[in-house]
């Protein structure tokens, strides 16, 4: 049954995956990763992506950040099939609607928080100044305000998932792609990073989809995917997000 | 988007000085090369023509023979004599000087010193046409070139030789069997734009030489010096035209002498060194083509080792031509950097070089300007290959590169 009911969501899908499937390869040496996949998700909605490694959740994801596109079937974004689009279609979809926070932080390297923030807007075209406030307002959101100035060898890595994040968000995304964003972190530094991502899908309303292997940080969402041999082997609501 | 692409390539060039510097060491030669080459070619160029006008402006040597150029291959042709020299100072108008020419190689002694140098048997004529300003002493007197005396000039070359550091007026030097006064010697010349030393020369009466070394009345060429303002070609139809006429050559015939003017000498010496210096600069702009090659490894060794950043790049929404155009740019800054640098180097090397070689230094805006932007294209052309994968790459693949 669909989550749709929930009390605070909006019934408009923002997301629609009909049929997809994605093979690496070709012939005898193809390697079919999605098998046929339907998910529906709707504006505001926390999902956490589970199953274990070769499960096709890391091709979903893929697909679903518009990196990648489906073999078959088709990916529906706000109603545009993402399959139809050019690759700098996809990237100017990218950089509009979405946020990405990685398990490795993939920061630039010998330059200042401040500026990897940045970095989305300088692709958007924005003014210095402009790009300036936004990258403060949103290095502010995730508590890193005085700490703008370092370069990422020079914070936690705690501290630099909270830079990440902050330029996923920079844009007012509509989705923020997050993918094991508490894999390389503590147990504390994960508690907090998953805190912020609650923050974010529930004040700000961006809509969260996290793959994870950890039932412990999964239990922060609202619905949680289990992907089995490139399928979708469950889909259950979250009663009591921790 | 632009100003901030050229911020970033600075960024990126200064985070690796030490390889960037390496990198544009190659297109820094090659530029400096070209430019060197053709400042050094056009110096070259301009002394030629300046020690060309220092024989004398308006110059028109006349020899036997057909041949053009210092060949004595006169083929049979009778020479000249005294009398076709005052014929063409007689018959024709607006001439300045004309100077029947006879020389011989012969040994001179002067006590226990001998030197080997050329002997000029001439008129004082001789000293107007060729430029000859007089050191010390006098010229013939008519009386002199009469009766032909032995009495001579000397060039600073062989009197150094004979007389080291001694006045030579009023000495007597000993050519084969008869002694000879010296009455003047002349200002220094230098070298000849052929490489001669013009100053290894004694000057003596054209009698004299005639009739004591050459035995007999053959004159070798006749200088003739056209007056400021007058056509030199006019002066050189007259001449070929009289000449015809004195050695009695048919209308069918052609002519068993030959006119040269100074100034067409000019004109063949400096295109000669002209398609030197073209050929000189082509060489170096094949170093700046290396210096190319090197740029675009580097520039692909840099997408290599930043193929994450490239992903995290495209993964925010980076187009194509964005991140093509920020390696673009990053090769032609520092192609660009290299050219500057090379104007740098080339113009401290020219300046010694120059004046090592003793040619003028010419600064030539239009070679410096050529060269920079030629470094800038091939910044253009080399970066843009590296750029082109960088951008095309796959931003899943690229994320995921270590």
């Amino acid at each position: 049954m669909s989550p749709a009911a929930d009390a605070g969501q909006s019934d408009h899908p923002l997301i629609e995956l009909i049929g997809v499937t994605r093979t690496y390869g070709q012939g005898t040496v193809a390697m079919q990763a999605l098998r046929g996949v339907d998910l529906v998700v709707l504006e505001g909605e926390f999902v956490a992506i589970m199953g274990p490694s070769g499960s096709g959740k890391s091709t979903a994801m893929n697909i679903l950040g518009c990196l990648d596109v489906p073999t078959t079937g088709s990916y529906r974004f706000r109603g545009i099939a993402v399959e139809k689009l050019s690759r700098n279609q996809r990237a100017l979809l990218r950089r509009h609607y979405l946020g990405f926070v990685f398990q490795g932080y993939n920061l630039l390297g010998r330059t200042s928080a401040l500026e990897n923030v940045e970095l989305p807007l300088l692709y958007r075209g924005e003014p210095p100044a402009a790009r300036h406030a936004a990258a403060r307002e949103a290095l502010a959101a995730v508590g890193l305000t005085e700490w703008e100035r370092h370069s990422p060898a020079e914070l936690s890595g705690g501290q630099q998932q909270r830079a990440a994040i902050a330029r996923a968000i920079v844009t007012h995304p509509a989705v923020l792609l997050a993918d094991e964003p508490t894999g390389n972190l503590d147990t504390q530094r994960s508690r907090e990073i998953m805190d912020l991502i609650v923050a974010l899908n529930r004040d700000r309303g961006i809509t969260v989809l996290m793959v994870t292997h950890e039932p412990d940080m999964a239990a922060y969402a609202r619905r949680i995917v289990r992907f089995v041999d490139g399928r979708v082997e469950s889909d259950i609501r979250n009663p009591e997000p921790a | 988007m632009l100003w901030n692409t050229l911020l970033l390539a600075l960024k990126e060039i200064r985070r690796n000085l030490t390889r960037s510097f390496l990198t544009v060491l190659g297109i820094l030669i090659g530029v400096a090369a070209v430019i060197t080459m053709v400042t050094l070619g056009n110096g070259a160029t301009q002394a030629v023509s300046t020690q060309i006008s220092s024989l004398g402006s308006n110059l028109l040597m006349v020899r036997p023979g057909q041949r053009l150029g210092g060949g004595r291959d006169t083929a049979g042709a009778a020479a000249f004599r005294l009398a076709d020299a005052i014929a063409i100072e007689n018959q024709i108008s607006h001439l300045g000087s004309v100077a029947p020419v006879v020389s011989r190689t012969v040994t001179v002694v002067h006590l226990a010193s001998n030197w080997s140098t050329s002997v000029v048997g001439s008129s004082n004529a001789y000293f107007s046409a060729g430029n000859w300003k007089l050191a010390a002493g006098r010229t013939f007197s008519e009386a002199e070139q009469q009766t032909g005396k032995a009495v001579c000039l000397l060039g600073e070359t062989t009197r150094s030789k004979l007389f080291g550091g001694q006045s030579p007026i009023g000495s007597a030097i000993r050519i084969k069997q008869f002694a000879c006064e010296v009455i003047g010697l002349l200002k220094a010349k230098g070298q000849s734009s052929m490489g001669r030393d013009q100053d290894d020369t004694i000057i003596m009466p054209l009698r004299t030489v005639q009739r004591r070394l050459a035995g007999n009345q053959d004159v070798g060429m006749l200088l003739v010096s056209v007056q400021d303002g007058a056509s030199t070609i006019r002066a050189k139809q007259q001449i070929e035209s009289l000449m015809r006429e004195r050695r009695r050559i048919a209308a069918s015939e052609e002519n068993d002498f030959n006119v040269l003017d100074t100034r067409e000498i000019a004109d063949m010496l400096s295109s000669t060194t002209r398609l030197l210096t073209m050929l000189l600069g082509a060489v170096a702009a094949v170093s700046l083509l290396v210096g190319g090659v090197g740029i675009m490894n580097i520039m692909l060794v840099s997408v290599t080792e930043r193929t994450r950043e490239i992903g995290i790049r495209l993964a925010v929404g980076a187009l194509e031509r964005e991140v093509l155009l920020q390696f673009l740019i990053e090769a032609v800054v520092l192609s660009s950097i290299g050219g500057l640098l090379g104007v740098l180097l080339a113009t401290v090397s020219s300046i010694v070089l120059a004046d090592l070689m003793q040619v003028p230094y010419m600064f030539g805006i239009q070679i410096n300007l050529v060269a920079f932007l030629f470094s800038a294209a091939i910044g253009v052309i080399f970066g843009y290959f590296p750029a082109r994968r960088a951008a095309r790459l796959d931003p899943i693949e690229a994320l995921r590169h270590e």
